[in-house]
């Protein structure tokens, strides 16, 4: 079935603080039978110090499910409210040592009961801003309700655009279908409301108005390689990673990825993934490549 | 202890009969079955067998009606492309919203092309609407593909009755019989059944081996194109192993047919009945007068199927579930919905699916097992209080955004 890890399963099978909690003074529910997951935080706050002396959980849901509670109150017991706000959904994955992408959701309802349960208790309404859709891309757990969002708020017309900006289709391509299906409804719609004229096609190429831009001096050029590579920082800090030009050599640029992009299986596509960019910014083939192969270049 | 295969409608294990029956064409008889040398000869003998002992499982009148495919996927995708492209004039297909997705999401996809899909809406208890079906029986229609047994309640559908009606109208019709043949008596040749799929991997076959039957004088379109394997009607080398165990295993199933109705079918009420004694708030799914005899689909009440299969999976026991979590999507199986399974039963659907492999000894295990794991489940669901569904309404489940 799931290639749940030995960490998931151990907290699946012997679930920690499971069932109710009586002296709670505050509560969060989450999701809803219909969706198939549901999940009721329960914690004892110290009103004096804000610290969560005790959290319990009741959920209804998967192993993964069960399995992220569990997490979830392991992990907030003993914080200050204040630091529990900061636990991420990818701080319960990580817990686990990690989460299949159609699983990821499970750590996003944790995050969310634990926001709701802190609303709770300081009495203010909590609103769940986070939709779910059809699982899309599964080399990078991408729905289809972030692709709608991105796309629409940034006016995205083609496939590769939705990978620059989401990461969604970057690595084995088998998505790529399922996410033209997407663009081509919001185009659709688009259109409809007459935003714009014609309709963009989804299997846009490179255009090639890029590989037609006039030639850079080599000052403009290895500023544009910078300005590039910082506009893709952002989306590597998300995923604790960075990136740093080492040096630029011809048409090899030599980078250093580093925390959590280092050695991880989507190196290669997330350097793909750059080097598209910066062909596109360049107007001229460039290949990127891990500082490790210097050495070997000289 | 000795694992509990109770998933036999996903896949099952070849019987040593068949493997042994398969083994000699890997290694001594490994020639092309085209070929003119004698490494090749014996292929050609045996694949006719193996044609003429599925041609007895089905009842087909013959045996050039049986052509080798991959399985079921490319028979039934085979079968409704075939009748669309050997009829231009006819653009719609009638289907069922509860078919396997080989069937439904190819049907979407032609959707996209601009072919027309009616799918037959069906009732709580899974049964087709007849007065629906007939009302669409135009000359537009290409082909009827509706499938003869379902996969997760075991429901049957009376495709031979629906075959005499598309038949009246000149349309062709098709049944994906992948879970019914070997466990229902089939004799094609008194019905109007036009196409019929079939898997090997579901009647004690290997994977990958499967047949679509296409009676004689129907109008017909291969799906590939190349040599002259299967009468060109689906070029490429023959899968001779595949070819021969399926043949070995048709014969089997013959032999085992009465078994199915009777000690399969036994084991299968014993299972369910026990288990529905025993925990509370539980209900069958499907058709309970008409269907398979070797499945049994019980909806358990505010838990969620995939817990239910990994604690099971943990005592040797193997089973199956609709449910979303399973599959990676968010919704339940398409079947539990479109039989109106209620939301907070339908995730916790279970099937069981049992072989002429098992025992009484082995379905006892599991309806002891059961009861615990439900309980276990319900212990930490929100919507379970001590003993039945949560009522006390500062209890109740409220999410902040509902
Ligand atoms: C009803 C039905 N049709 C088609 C298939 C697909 O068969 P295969 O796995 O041989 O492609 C299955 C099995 O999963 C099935 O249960
Ligand atoms: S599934 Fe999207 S790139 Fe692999």
């Amino acid at each position: 079935m799931w290639d749940y890890t030995e960490k998931v399963k151990e907290h699946f099978f012997n679930p920690r603080n499971a069932g109710p909690l009586e002296q709670a003074n505050a509560v969060g529910d989450v999701g809803s039978i219909q969706c198939g997951d549901a999940l009721r935080l329960m914690l004892d706050v110290d009103p004096e110090t804000e610290i969560i002396r005790d959290a319990r959980f009741q959920t209804f849901g998967c192993g993964s499910a069960i399995a992220s509670s569990s997490a979830l109150t392991e992990i907030v017991k003993g914080k200050t409210l204040d630091e529990a706000l900061k636990v991420s959904n990818q701080d319960i994955a990580a817990f686990l040592d990690g989460l299949p992408p159609e699983k990821m959701h499970c750590s996003v309802m944790g995050r969310e009961a634990l926001q709701a349960a802190i609303a709770n208790y300081r009495g203010e309404a909590w609103k769940d801003d986070h939709e779910e859709g059809e699982l899309i891309c599964k080399c990078y757990a991408i729905d289809s309700a972030l692709i709608e969002r991105v796309v629409r708020e940034n006016g995205l017309t083609t496939l590769e655009q939705v990978t620059h900006f989401t990461k969604a289709g970057g690595a084995c391509a088998s998505c790529h279908e399922k996410i033209e299906d997407v663009l081509i409804s919001i185009v659709a719609a688009r259109c409809e409301a007459g935003a714009i004229e014609a309709a963009p096609v989804a299997t846009a190429v490179v255009t090639p108005a890029a590989v037609e831009k006039p030639r850079m001096t080599n000052l403009q050029r290895m500023r544009k390689i910078e300005e590039v590579i910082e506009s893709v920082r952002p989306m590597l800090q998300n995923d604790h990673g960075d990136i740093e030009v080492v040096d630029i050599v011809g048409k090899n640029i030599y980078v250093n990825l580093k925390g959590a992009c280092m050695g991880c299986a989507l190196e290669a596509a997330t350097l793909g993934a750059i080097q598209q960019k910066l062909f596109e910014e360049l107007g001229e083939y460039v290949r990127l490549l891990p500082a490790s192969q210097l050495e070997m270049a000289r | 202890m000795k694992p509990i295969y109770l998933d036999n409608n996903a896949t099952t294990p070849c019987d040593p009969a068949v493997v042994a029956a398969m083994l000699p064409f890997f290694t001594e008889q490994f020639g092309n079955a085209s070929s003119i040398h004698s490494f090749g000869n014996q292929v050609g003998v045996a694949i006719k067998k193996a044609r003429a002992q599925i041609q007895a499982l089905l009842g087909a009148e013959h045996d050039s009606e049986i052509i080798f495919t991959s399985g079921g996927t490319e028979s039934d995708n085979t079968a409704i492309l075939s009748a669309l492209k050997a009829q231009p004039d006819r653009n719609q297909i009638i289907t069922t919203v509860v078919e396997h997705p080989a069937v439904l999401a190819f049907c979407d996809r032609l959707e996209k092309e601009g072919y027309v899909v009616h799918k037959l809406r069906v009732d709580g208890r899974g049964r087709l609407d007849m007065d629906e079906y007939r009302a669409l029986l135009t000359d537009r229609v290409a082909i009827v593909s509706v499938m003869w047994a379902n996969n997760e309640t075991g429901t049957i559908f009376p495709v031979e009755e629906m075959a005499e009606y598309a038949h009246a109208r000149g349309i062709q019709f098709h049944t994906d019989a992948v879970q019914a043949v070997g466990k229902l008596p089939i004799d094609l040749k008194r019905t109007k059944i036009d196409m019929l799929s079939l898997s090997g991997h579901k009647l004690h076959a290997p994977k990958g081996i499967g047949v679509l039957y296409l009676r004689r004088g129907t109008r017909f379109r291969a799906l590939l194109h190349g040599g002259q394997q299967e009468r060109s009607r689906r070029p490429g080398t023959e899968n001779a192993p595949g070819i021969i165990a399926l043949g070995k295993a048709a014969e089997l199933a013959m032999q085992h047919m009465e078994t199915e109705n009777t000690d399969v079918r036994f084991l299968r009420d014993k299972l369910e009945k026990g288990i529905l004694a025993r925990v509370r708030r539980a209900f069958p799914n499907g058709d309970l007068h008409c269907r398979l005899p070797n499945t049994s689909n019980i909806a358990f009440e505010f838990v969620e199927g995939e817990g239910i299969l990994l604690l099971l999976n943990k005592l040797g026991i193997a089973a199956s579930s609709g449910s979303a979590c399973t599959s990676g999507s968010l919704e339940p199986s398409h079947v539990m919905r479109a039989m109106g399974i209620p939301y907070t039963a339908a995730h916790g659907s279970i099937r069981f699916s049992l072989s002429r492999y098992n025992t009484l000894d082995e379905i006892e295990r599991v309806i002891e097992a059961v009861p615990p794991i439900i309980a276990q489940l319900r212990k930490i669901s929100p919507y379970w209080s001590e003993s039945g569904p949560v009522e006390d309404p500062n209890k109740l489940f409220q999410p902040a955004y509902a």
